[in-house]
């Protein structure tokens, strides 16, 4: 066997034991701590944004630079894929 | 201990992932690696919102209760669309390279070639 | 790509108004109803994915061009962060939500608790849906687009 092989079973090795370990010393499914933030978005998102939807509320009033950030980097993708598949006109 | 079972389940994801992009040599496979790493990872921040018998966060004609989290469902939506766009420039990268080298294989495609 | 047989021809005829028009609900009740911009967009496009698989890559390049596409898709940008500096000129921040509580066009606020809701509420949000939604659908159908298209013409030049 290739010393890559070898070097990729070690370090695939450890990186399950840790994941393994991690996934039972999680805190139990459905028990949050605190959530204070959440709170006052589900108490309040109906007078100050009008809205029947928590979640849109939440990506396009309370978050709406994360959506603008998204955006660009879907418009920067399209860009690129057009310009990848240009057909130049060199004959 | 039989209640983390969400968790074991994104584990499982991302460990299948990461086989497909250490041990494959085919370069499209790869890119199968990394689509399967990036559900996974959308799948972990969507369990961390979950209160025990919660319904949705909508008020529209809801039958009442304690609602769940609305914002990592919020940053989910964010997340997908990054990975839609990062899956087609990688794949429109991969057509490039096989036009160019003629063969898929990772490891003829390392010297710049004229 | 070459075009599919007959049967899968008709059956796309049928299917793809329905498909449409079901993207187009879930887009425009975003305040309401699970759902939004980027739900409904990919909706639409993956029935419009469905059209060019099912009639072949030359006959719908012949029908809409890549550069109108394009400029579908930076009217959606635009108008996206139009409506955010509107809210800079009208109000007090950047993205304020400057039609909520007014009586011009989406103003009214809903009962607290549950029950059912119109379409009349929740100021900006549905305007912005509608960008966003035009955004992602042009988005998407050009990136499927232009790959099928490079395929075919890379196998005639090949000849």
């Amino acid at each position: 066997m290739s010393t890559r092989t070898i070097a990729g079973t070690i370090f695939f090795s450890i990186v399950f034991a840790f994941f393994i370990f991690i996934a039972l010393m999680m805190h139990p499914f459905g028990v949050l701590n605190e959530s204070e933030m959440d709170d006052y978005i589900i108490d309040n998102t109906q007078e100050e944004t009008g809205a029947n939807n928590g979640v849109t509320s939440v990506v396009f009033d309370y978050r709406g630079f994360d959506t603008l950030g998204e955006a660009t980097v879907l418009f920067t993708a399209v860009a690129g894929v057009i310009m990848l598949f240009r057909r130049l006109k060199n004959d | 201990m039989i209640y983390n079972i969400p968790y074991i389940a994104v584990v499982g994801l991302i460990l299948l992932g990461m086989y497909a992009l250490v041990f494959k040599r085919n370069l499209i496979k790869m890119v199968i690696g990394i689509t399967l790493i990036e559900s996974g990872v959308n799948m972990f921040l969507i369990t961390l919102g979950y209160r025990k018998e919660s319904i949705a966060p909508i008020y529209t004609s809801s039958p009442g209760g304690i609602m769940s989290l609305p914002v990592p469902q919020a940053l989910t939506l964010t997340s997908i669309v990054i990975g839609v766009a990062v899956t087609a420039l990688m794949l429109s990268l991969v057509i490039h390279i096989y036009r160019h080298y003629g063969s898929l294989d990772a490891k003829n495609v390392r010297r710049l070639k004229e | 790509m070459t075009e599919m047989s007959k049967i899968v021809r008709t059956i796309t005829n049928i299917a793809f108004p329905l498909s449409m028009i079901f993207g187009f609900y879930v887009i425009a009740h975003g305040h309401l109803t699970p759902g939004g911009g980027f739900q409904g967009g990919a909706v639409v496009a993956s029935a419009c994915a469905m059209v060019l698989v099912a009639f072949g890559s030359k006959w719908t390049i012949g029908k809409i061009k890549e550069k109108r596409l394009s400029v579908l898709e930076s009217l959606g940008a635009i108008g996206f962060i139009g409506l955010a500096l509107l809210g800079l000129v009208f109000g007090i921040a950047f993205f304020h939500n400057f039609l909520v509580g007014s009586d011009y066009l989406f103003g009214i606020i809903p009962a607290t608790g549950s029950g059912l809701a119109d379409i009349n509420t929740a100021g900006v949000l549905p305007l912005m849906n509608f960008a966003v939604g035009i955004k992602v659908i042009a988005g998407l159908f050009v990136i499927v687009l232009v790959m099928a298209y490079a395929a075919t013409s890379y196998k005639e030049d090949k000849k």
